[in-house]
């Protein structure tokens, strides 16, 4: 039980000035702008607006400099911003086939139409560190050659002209939205997708690899992994037709899973699936995983007891907002839980002892 | 397709557009026009959340992936013209000039606009975007197999 206790105003308001002071850090080195944040710590911003669940760049920006660099208190206060938003609709799903790709590349397929484009990567990279970042800011204009216009075509599409991957069934169904009813499980694929995207990314990496290392194995491979800017489209009321209100970075992963058919099934491949706001590939190849490790029931796979199986375990588990509200809430005054503990532990301890001292009489 | 359905489709283009531009440029490109006429507003701008729908597998059915900002309003000209804007963020100012912008596209100054505002932003949307395509482009693998000596 938490127990209101009052007392504390001075103290509180001491420690939050301080805690500006600390914020702000030496004097002498010049302050953070938004724009320097929002710029050249772009994959921090995309961590906070991915689990924050809240595209806007400028505000993630403001949530990391207030929250001191700390992610998960950035994202508390992006969730915390979000609830005072009026809904003004919901889009039209976004059509990542025609994203215009800044990174797209096929694990299973080398001469994928439109090729394999690295886009700006760690990978390949030698994880030194670089010195010169330490020193100036000088450096080499990226190189650029004639953008192709050719399309570049979903790669398990091609899987699926031959029938050997499993088809998504084609629906326009209102998805269950869990930011206005309570989550209910089971839950349905379409709401797992959506705690799993803006689910904690160690979190889902943790259930992704334990997929891997034999938790509820199942055989993925990055069918393709592609990040890019869509259009986003609405239908307005007033208007009566459908216009574009912006344009979101995603990252997009679909794996491609053994699968050696069930009774009613032919042995074909499956689907794992992750769509995730900003440039997050870490976040959306684990989504992926475990998007697919969730869908053993609708696979009539066995359930291994594996944690990545247990839907309720995952999406319950996913939230680094809820998980640390309720973690941290413990550090605030129980004096009262705690006195009667207290009274508890000393009462059972005089029965102990008493009883103790009659045995050795 | 009827007349109106030609209007709505050019429509569509610049209020995307509009919503797209960043509200620098739109701000710059309506200060180069001069006077521009009063209006009322029908909805004063608004700022809230649109939920971005995304596709199970790319293609199949919708789930909810999360929210981004957007600023609305409406507005009436004194000519009797009405603008509507949905831009994305949380820039009033931005809203305004879209459905400024929106609402004189339909009254005498459309091939001004289209000259002063619209084109210019349309040419620096596709600037930006080949700018992009080319840096990706450059870093597209061309694989070559080493051929193993027969001789």
């Amino acid at each position: 039980m938490y127990v209101a206790v009052k007392g504390g105003e001075r103290a509180i308001d001491a420690a939050h000035d301080w805690l500006a002071e600390e914020r702000r850090g030496d004097r002498a080195v010049a302050e953070l702008g938004l724009d320097q944040i929002r710029e050249q710590m772009s994959l921090a911003v995309n961590r906070v607006m991915a689990e924050g669940s809240l595209y806007d760049p400028d505000l993630a920006a403001l949530a990391i400099k207030q929250a001191r660099g700390d992610l998960i208190e950035a994202i508390f206060l992006i969730r915390a911003y979000r609830t005072t938003l009026p809904r003004i609709g919901a889009s039209r799903a976004v059509d990542t086939g025609a994203m215009r790709c800044d990174r797209r590349i096929s694990a299973t397929f080398k001469d994928a139409p439109g090729g394999q484009v690295l886009g700006p990567t760690f990978d390949y990279t030698h994880r030194l560190l670089d010195f010169k970042l330490a020193a100036d800011g000088e450096l080499p204009e990226a190189p650029e050659s004639a953008p192709s216009e050719a399309p570049m075509p979903r790669i398990t599409e091609f899987l699926n002209k031959d029938g050997l991957i499993q088809d998504e069934a084609v629906s326009e169904a209102v998805p269950p939205d869990m930011t206005r009813q309570p989550m209910d499980y089971p839950a349905n694929r379409a709401l797992r997708l959506q705690a799993l995207t803006r689910g904690d990314e160690g979190f889902v990496l943790g259930m992704a690899y334990s997929t891997q290392r034999g938790y509820g194995r199942n055989h993925p491979f990055v069918g393709e992994l592609r990040i890019g800017a869509v259009e986003v489209e609405m239908e307005v009321p007033e208007l009566g037709f459908e216009i574009c209100i912006g344009e979101v970075t995603l990252t997009e992963c679909e794996t491609v899973n053994q699968f050696a058919g069930s009774k009613t099934e032919p042995p074909q491949f499956t689907r794992g699936y992750g769509l995730v706001f900003g440039q997050t590939e870490r976040k959306a190849i684990s989504m992926a995983l475990v998007d697919r490790a969730l869908r053993w029931q609708e696979l009539g796979e066995d359930n291994l007891g594996a944690p990545a199986q247990d839907e309720e375990f995952v999406l319950a588990h996913a939230d680094n907002i809820q998980a640390s509200g309720f973690l941290e809430h413990i550090k605030l005054p129980h004096y009262v839980d705690f006195q009667s503990e207290l009274e508890l532990v000393r009462r059972m301890r005089a029965g102990a002892t008493g009883a103790m001292r009659e045995a050795a009489e | 397709m009827s007349m109106t359905d030609v209007g709505n489709e050019a429509r569509k283009g610049w209020m995307g557009l509009l919503a797209r531009a960043p509200a620098s440029q739109l701000a710059a490109r309506l200060e180069g026009l001069g006077e521009l006429p009063g209006f009322d507003w029908l909805r004063v701008p608004e700022v809230g959340g649109v939920m971005v729908r995304g596709r199970m597998g790319g293609t199949g059915a919708p789930f909810n992936l999360g929210e981004m900002t957007v600023t609305r309003c409406a507005l009436r000209l004194e000519s009797g013209e009405v603008g509507h804007a949905y831009v994305q963020g949380r820039d009033k100012a931005h809203a305004e000039r879209a459905a400024l912008v929106d609402a004189l596209m339909q009254g005498d100054r459309a091939e001004e606009l289209r000259a002063a505002v619209l084109a210019p932003l349309e040419a620096a949307e596709a600037e930006t975007r080949r700018a992009r395509a080319a840096r990706a482009a450059a870093t597209k693998v061309d694989f070559f197999t080493m051929v193993r000596g027969e001789a």
